[in-house]
């Protein structure tokens, strides 16, 4: 499978008031063309930054200290934030961002927004870029596009909002989209609506896309690969069955427990004991171990190096370790999951 | 039988917004709480859930109906000793833990504020130790009241604003989407403090959310909203394993599973809001528990 995108060994340092605070340590992911790749965390693991990165987006007091961002050849951490953002950004990577009541300007209608990028980005004409906004607002499910185009952001409702962000993401053509927790701020069947029309969208134009999400029942709707991020790392990796059928990572455990699903009638909600460090100390040995009631004493010491378990799984934990002591996942979570792979008919 | 601690009776709700503009908000919404239990209130944003929690708390002034809290009725003019029993048995928790607390005052402040309103200590030092036993109650340290609300991460404000809530000893706490602005592992936490300190102190909750899951796994009993209308309550398990109105089998069929092989492939249940007309409608009786708005005609 070839890769349209190829992040490489990634490691960020933001300088801060406080202090030096180590937000990517070593981030590795790949997009495979026109798949869905899914970027998992709590606040604060570092996914947004990556993202960030890729789109040229960080802000000054960061440092690059090692790594580079591959799209098809070029390397995008040597070009300059100009060169950026005149050959990628919006042409090649477009992005959707969370919160659709910020992410549009209040004071342009929302068919100047939609024409904004095409009139920057290509050869246009102002009659040529008019219709081609009208045309993509009927894609993203707009009615009356034509007098829609004159209407204002606060004239519309949140999920129409937020197909209006992504028919700006969509106007120059790009191969690669990137969704910002594109659906946090939505109702449920909004949101079910809007993750069907990015997946229709995906295919009709051969899109490849990266999801930033908290939601692992979103992740289960939309991704093929899945990425778990933690404290600047990526913890955990597989294909969408891999990680929801088979998780290796406690962290991933605690995950998938800490979400009750519709099914489940447990008393009580399994819970990821503390919070996440702060990275501003940066973590001695595995960043989980202090939260990880199946930590082991080479986990405070030192780090984990990713195991792999198939091709395309693979896991950072002391567990996988071929003299570590077998580990069974807790009994309720293993209960669930034989129940999701029965109900799914997986081996 | 027990009496219900809350009764609302045909809630209506109206802003006027200008001479010729009303906002129907909440429109003719009855249900009951019962001492102890929780009450989950579902419904998408603008369907009328939080102005339903700031109507019965008082934040509103009722349009119509009736509101019976503890045997008093708190709708209409409240007099003295009512509203002295409604601000203390009846508390609230906000949503966003960011902006919900004073970021001039210290924890220990914040939390004794009802306390110093309603002078329920005889010295500072009393004072004081109500505080850090409830501090440790929801798992923070006495020594936190010394701390402003930005030395705290959002998951540990939002226990400050249940202790906040908790220091009055309430009958019934309104917990308007607490958990939604706090991450997964830790909303998972919060939540079971709340259950735990549920079983302790036999308080009432009404949990407003929109998390479906999340609502099934803490409340007893679960009415839908939609528009300002309850369209259908029912035990947790009347609503999610025999959803009988048309919108609440829409509502569920929209929550994610975690499972990608099913959701994959899950249709959304559509359902046409505009064809309801539910002026008509009247509350009909499925079973004991379940209640379901349906067309008279």
């Amino acid at each position: 499978m070839e890769n349209i995108l190829s992040i490489k060994n990634l490691d960020i340092t933001f300088r801060t008031n406080a202090g030096l605070i180590h937000a990517l340590r070593g981030v590795n992911i790949d997009l495979p063309r026109g798949k869905t790749v899914a970027l998992v965390g709590e606040s604060g693991s570092g996914k947004s930054v990556t993202m960030k990165a890729v789109t040229g987006l960080l802000d000054d007091n960061s440092i690059i200290n090692s790594g580079n961002i591959f799209y098809q050849d070029t390397d995008l951490l040597k070009l300059t934030k100009r060169e950026l953002r005149q050959t990628i950004n919006g042409r090649q990577i477009a992005m959707i961002f969370q919160d659709p009541m910020t992410s549009l300007d209040p004071t342009m209608t929302i068919g100047e927004q939609i024409m904004e990028g095409m009139l920057l980005h290509t050869k246009i004409s102002k009659v040529d870029a008019r219709k081609k906004a009208i045309n993509l607002l009927a894609m993203v499910g707009i009615n009356e596009p034509r007098s829609r185009m004159k209407s204002y952001p606060h004239q519309l409702s949140g999920g129409m909002r937020q197909r209006v962000v992504i028919a700006i993401a969509l106007s120059c053509e790009p191969k690669i989209l990137i969704c910002d927790e594109p659906t946090t701020a939505l109702d449920v069947t909004v949101q079910a609506r809007i993750l069907d029309l990015i997946k229709d969208i995906q295919s009709k134009m051969g899109l490849s896309v990266i999801y930033i999400t908290h939601d692992l029942g979103v992740v289960a709707k939309v991704a093929d690969f899945v990425n778990v991020m933690y404290a600047g790392k990526i913890i955990e990796f597989g294909t969408a069955e891999e990680i929801f059928y088979d998780p290796r990572h406690p962290y991933t455990w605690g995950l998938l427990s800490a979400m009750p699903d519709l099914e489940t009638d447990d008393d009580r909600l399994y819970s990821i004991p503390g919070s996440p460090p702060n990275l501003l100390h940066e973590p001695k040995g595995d960043a989980f171990a202090a939260r990880n009631k199946f930590a082991m004493k080479i986990d405070l010491k030192a780090e984990p190096p990713t195991f792999k378990i198939t091709d395309t799984h693979g896991a950072a934990t002391w567990l996988l370790h071929p003299d570590a002591p077998k580990i069974e996942m807790p009994a309720e979570l293993r209960l669930r999951l034989a129940r999701a792979r029965k109900a799914a008919n997986y081996d | 039988m027990i009496e219900p601690l809350l009764k609302v009776r045909n809630l209506r709700q109206h802003f006027k917004i200008s001479r010729s503009f009303t906002v129907k908000a909440v429109n003719g919404v009855s249900f009951d709480i019962y001492p102890g239990e929780t009450f989950g209130l579902v419904g998408e944003s603008g369907s009328g859930k939080t102005t339903i929690g700031r109507s019965i708390i008082r934040l509103y002034d009722p349009t119509d109906g009736e509101i019976i809290f503890n045997g008093k009725k708190i709708s209409g003019d409240l007099d003295r000793p009512t509203d002295k029993m409604l601000r203390q048995n009846m508390q609230m928790i906000f949503q966003d833990p960011m902006s919900s607390l004073n970021p001039r005052k210290k924890i220990g402040d914040i939390i004794g504020e009802g306390l110093d309103i309603h002078k329920l200590y005889s010295n500072v030092k009393e004072r004081n130790e109500i505080i850090g036993e409830i501090l440790k109650k929801v798992g923070l340290s006495p020594a936190h009241a010394e701390r402003y609300p930005q030395q705290f991460s959002g998951g540990q404000r939002q226990r400050v604003g249940i202790a906040r809530a908790l220091v009055m000893n309430p009958k019934l706490i309104i917990a308007d989407e607490c958990i939604s602005a706090l991450d997964v592992s830790i909303q998972a936490q919060v939540v079971n403090l709340m259950k735990d300190i549920q079983a302790e102190t036999k308080c009432a909750y009404l949990f407003i959310a929109h998390d479906l899951s999340m609502v099934k796994y803490i409340s007893d009993r679960i009415g839908v909203l939609h528009k300002g209308w309850l369209v259908e309550t029912g035990t947790t398990r009347d609503i999610f394993s025999n959803p009988v109105h048309p919108y609440t089998k829409s509502l569920l069929s929209a929550v994610p599973i975690p499972n990608p092989k099913i959701e994959r492939h899950r249709q959304l249940i559509p359902y046409n809001s505009a064809e309801a007309d539910y002026e008509r409608c009247t509350l009909r009786q499925v079973s004991d528990t379940h209640y379901v708005l349906t067309d008279v005609a």
